[in-house]
Order: structure tokens, then C-alpha cells, then sequence
């Protein structure tokens, strides 16, 4: 079976730096995929270059076997769901009508919608009779990262990204989104890519790690195999999680 | 006598109104498109903010007296006291159009982008609605602004309440000049008021 996503030799670069290059990835059909890294290792420049908010220089990102570049964008975007840091939700919609854009941008009829947020908002634990009415600036952090989840399920993409998405709450509310991705993860067995510097997060929520640095990819395996990796720079992300010694 | 002095200045008092109302629709009408473009386009951005700056620093008067040799826009009457007005008027809605739509959180217009949005549906479903208070800002300074500049069109036959505070002025009558001025100093309130209003209205969720 062809890879769900496939970046072939690409090459990106932003004010004469280049942040991604002759990269090569493939994202099999159903696995989560955790792109690791610091910042400024070019992870979420991955991410964007697959849904075509960036296009490669050189090279190609593939995409159920189309380059992004062949694709209508419109069209591309609606098969793929995006959770951001902070959620990106917007401040001038209910929590409803954010969870419910894209189905009524894809012209669903009214209580398709509804029943469609509601099941959504159950789904990630925030039950709608008592949060489908607020805006985004009366939840909390882990609350908008919740509906901002909830969003990009809307229509049921068959592949999500994830940029950071449990980075800017409480370690207590990380711990709990990342159970309920997992949960979901396990059901819905979309194809996802997630971006994360945490070594933690990455061993929990992937399937496989990619181990990016200075643009390259360094590192692919499992979670097993990153642990007994001797690579200097997957060693300094173990370091981070390493159980100090006492005496 | 006293009821015709009356009828003057509603009539004044409308003709008052209808210049500031058509000159500000203009000016609307020329300045949010406008400022939509620009905040696609860095590049002409910062010359016609500069433009609508150094217009905006020309005297009234001087701006009057400008205008009245130029033919088609220009002449004594009516339509020359519109242009000046919709000139004065451009600044603050162009600018805080400007400021309204690149002021919106760049992490929003990706995510809306992200979702599949065509670049109008982010413009109409996103980046207006959350602009609109600080349009709505710059749409009440404007129309503020332009009842008080708007007297001044009198001075070259543009009509308007102007005409009794110029008449009071030569003839040193200064019951004609408050006939004059104090409803114009209500109308001003009452947009500003009114414009108040609405613009709390279009932020209660920003």
C-alpha cells in the first residue's frame, strides 16, 4: 500500500536558511507518526508543507499519492485536520459554531451540524448542554484545546496534523489530553503527524519517531528503538526524561 | 419670525446631515475595499497611509479654497464640500481598517486557512467580523470629525449649518453663531454616541 504521505527529497527554505533539507518521510496508512525535535529543527515546516500552507522548493510532498502542488488546496485542506498551540480557535465564534465550521463549509444541512457537534463535543469530554454556548475566552487553556480537536474531526478527515497541541497547558491537563488522544487515536486509527519537542509526549502518543535536526531526518523507529538509540541527539532527548540518580 | 428662524436651522440642520452622510458612505466606500487590498499588498501599503497622512494635514479652509479652481471635483457649491469631506475622512477609516484586519491573530487566519477557507470566506468569516470594532472606531472618529468640518463648507457654498455660524460672524450676532454651533456640538455628540453604541455591540465577544 502507498504511503498515506510522503515527503521525496524536499527542500524548503525561508530567508536564505535552509529549514528542511532532501528530506525523506513516508506515513503509513493509520499510525501516528510523532516528528520530534528542538525548535528550529524544521518539524512544523513539515507539518504546513503538508496541508500546503508552505510548498517545497525542491522535491515533493505526496499526498494519497497527488503532489501537494497538483491538489486543490480547498479540496486537500478538508481531508486533513489541524490542531494548533492555543487552538487557534476563533474568538468571535461559540464553541458550536467553531466545532461546526468546516461541515457547514462543506454545506451540511442544519442538524447534520448539530448532531455532529454534539456527538463531537461528548466525544472529547465537554459535554455540550453546558459548553456548546460559550466563546473560546470562557474556557480554559485545556478546554479550547479540547474543541480545538473536536474541530478538526469535524467532517472526519482521514489524516490529521498536530502542531504542539498540548503545548501551552498545565502538565496535570497535558497528562489528561494526551489519555483521550490516545483514546481516540485507538478508535478513530486516523493517519497523523504529530509535532512535539517533548520526548515524553513523543514516546506516549507515537507509533514511530521521526528525529529531526537541523532539518534532517536523524533519527525513524519505533519507541522501543529510540530508547536504545545512540545517536548523540536522540541521546540528549532521553536525557531530558532520564530518571536522575540519587544517593 | 420665531418659528421661521426655527425652520432654518432644521432645514440647515438637514442639509448638515446629508453632507456628512454622503461624504462618509463615499469615503467608506473608497477606504474599507481600499484597505482590504492594502493589507494584501506591504508594498503600496505604506505610501497611501502617507498619502491620506499629509492630505489629512491640510488645513480645511486651505483645502476648500484648493479645490474650488479644479474642474469636475471643483467649483463653488455642494460637491467640492463633499470631496473635501470624503478626503478628511479617508485617514481613520483606512487606517483603522488596516489596523482592524492585520491586527487579527496570525495563529486564527492559519487555522481558518488550514480548515479550507477560500481567501474571501476568511475575509468575510473571519478577518471583517473581527475587525469590525476597530472599523467601527475609525468610522465614529470620521463621522465626528466631519460634523465639525463640515461647518466649514458654508464658507464656500457647500450649505450646512456653516451658513448661520459665517452670517453670525459678520454680522457679529452672536445668538446666530450658537443657532449654528449648538446643533451641530449635538449632532457630533449624538453620532459619537450612537457610533459608541454600535461599536461595543460588534466587540462583545472580541
Amino acid at each position: 500500500m502507498p504511503p498515506v504521505i510522503e515527503f521525496a527529497d524536499v527542500t524548503y527554505s525561508a530567508g536564505g536558511r535552509a529549514i528542511l533539507r532532501d528530506f525523506n518521510l513516508r506515513v503509513e496508512e493509520a499510525e501516528t507518526l510523532v516528528l520530534l525535535g528542538r525548535s528550529g529543527s524544521g518539524k512544523t515546516t513539515a507539518l504546513k508543507l503538508v496541508n500546503g500552507l508552505l510548498m517545497p522548493e525542491r522535491g515533493k510532498v505526496l499526498v494519497e499519492g497527488k503532489p501537494t502542488a497538483e491538489w486543490d488546496l480547498v479540496r486537500l485542506r478538508r481531508r486533513i485536520g489541524y490542531v494548533i498551540q492555543e487552538a487557534g480557535l476563533f474568538p468571535h465564534f461559540t464553541v458550536r459554531d467553531n466545532v461546526g465550521l468546516v461541515p457547514r463549509l462543506e454545506l451540511w444541512d442544519q442538524p447534520r451540524i448539530e448532531s455532529r457537534v454534539d456527538d463531537l463535543l461528548a466525544k472529547v469530554g465537554l459535554p455540550p448542554v453546558e459548553y456548546a454556548a460559550r466563546y473560546p475566552h470562557q474556557l480554559s487553556g485545556g478546554q479550547r484545546q479540547r474543541t480545538g480537536v473536536a474541530r478538526a474531526l469535524a467532517i472526519d478527515p482521514p489524516i490529521l496534523l498536530f502542531d504542539e497541541p498540548f503545548g501551552a497547558v498545565d502538565p496535570v491537563t497535558r497528562n489528561d489530553l494526551q489519555k483521550q488522544f490516545l483514546g481516540l487515536r485507538d478508535t478513530l486509527r486516523k493517519t497523523s503527524l504529530f509535532v512535539t519537542h517533548d520526548t515524553r509526549e513523543a514516546l506516549r502518543v507515537g507509533s514511530r519517531i521521526a528525529l529531526l535536526s537541523g532539518g534532517q531526518l536523524i533519527f525513524l523507529g519505533s519507541g522501543d528503538e529510540f530508547m536504545r538509540s545512540q545517536d548523540p541527539e536522540a541521546q540528549a532527548f532521553l536525557e531530558t526524561i532520564a530518571t536522575p540518580h540519587t544517593n | 419670525m420665531e418659528s421661521e428662524q426655527f425652520r432654518e436651522i432644521l432645514s440647515l440642520s438637514l442639509e448638515h446631515i446629508v453632507l456628512v452622510g454622503v461624504s462618509i458612505a463615499m469615503a467608506c466606500l473608497i477606504a474599507i475595499p481600499g484597505a482590504i487590498a492594502l493589507s494584501r499588498n506591504p508594498g503600496p501599503r505604506r505610501i497611501s497611509i502617507a498619502l491620506a497622512n499629509i492630505l489629512q494635514t491640510i488645513p480645511s479652509l486651505a483645502l476648500f479654497g484648493f479645490l474650488i479652481p479644479i474642474p469636475i471635483i471643483g467649483g463653488i457649491g455642494k460637491r467640492t464640500a463633499i470631496v473635501a469631506l470624503v478626503v478628511y475622512a479617508l485617514l481613520p477609516l483606512l487606517r483603522n481598517t488596516l489596523a482592524g484586519i492585520l491586527g487579527v491573530d496570525p495563529a486564527v487566519r492559519e487555522s481558518a486557512i488550514a480548515m479550507g477557507m477560500t481567501p474571501g470566506q476568511v475575509l468575510r468569516q473571519v478577518e471583517l467580523p473581527l475587525a469590525a470594532p476597530t472599523i467601527m472606531a475609525g468610522l465614529r472618529i470620521a463621522t465626528v470629525t466631519s460634523i465639525g468640518t463640515a461647518v466649514i463648507a458654508a464658507a464656500i457654498g457647500g450649505g450646512g449649518l456653516g451658513v448661520l455660524i459665517f452670517r453670525g460672524i459678520s454680522f457679529n450676532d452672536s445668538g446666530q453663531i450658537l443657532s449654528g454651533a449648538v446643533p451641530a456640538a449635538i449632532m457630533a455628540l449624538l453620532a459619537d454616541e450612537g457610533l459608541g453604541w454600535l461599536e461595543r455591540r460588534f466587540s462583545r465577544h472580541g
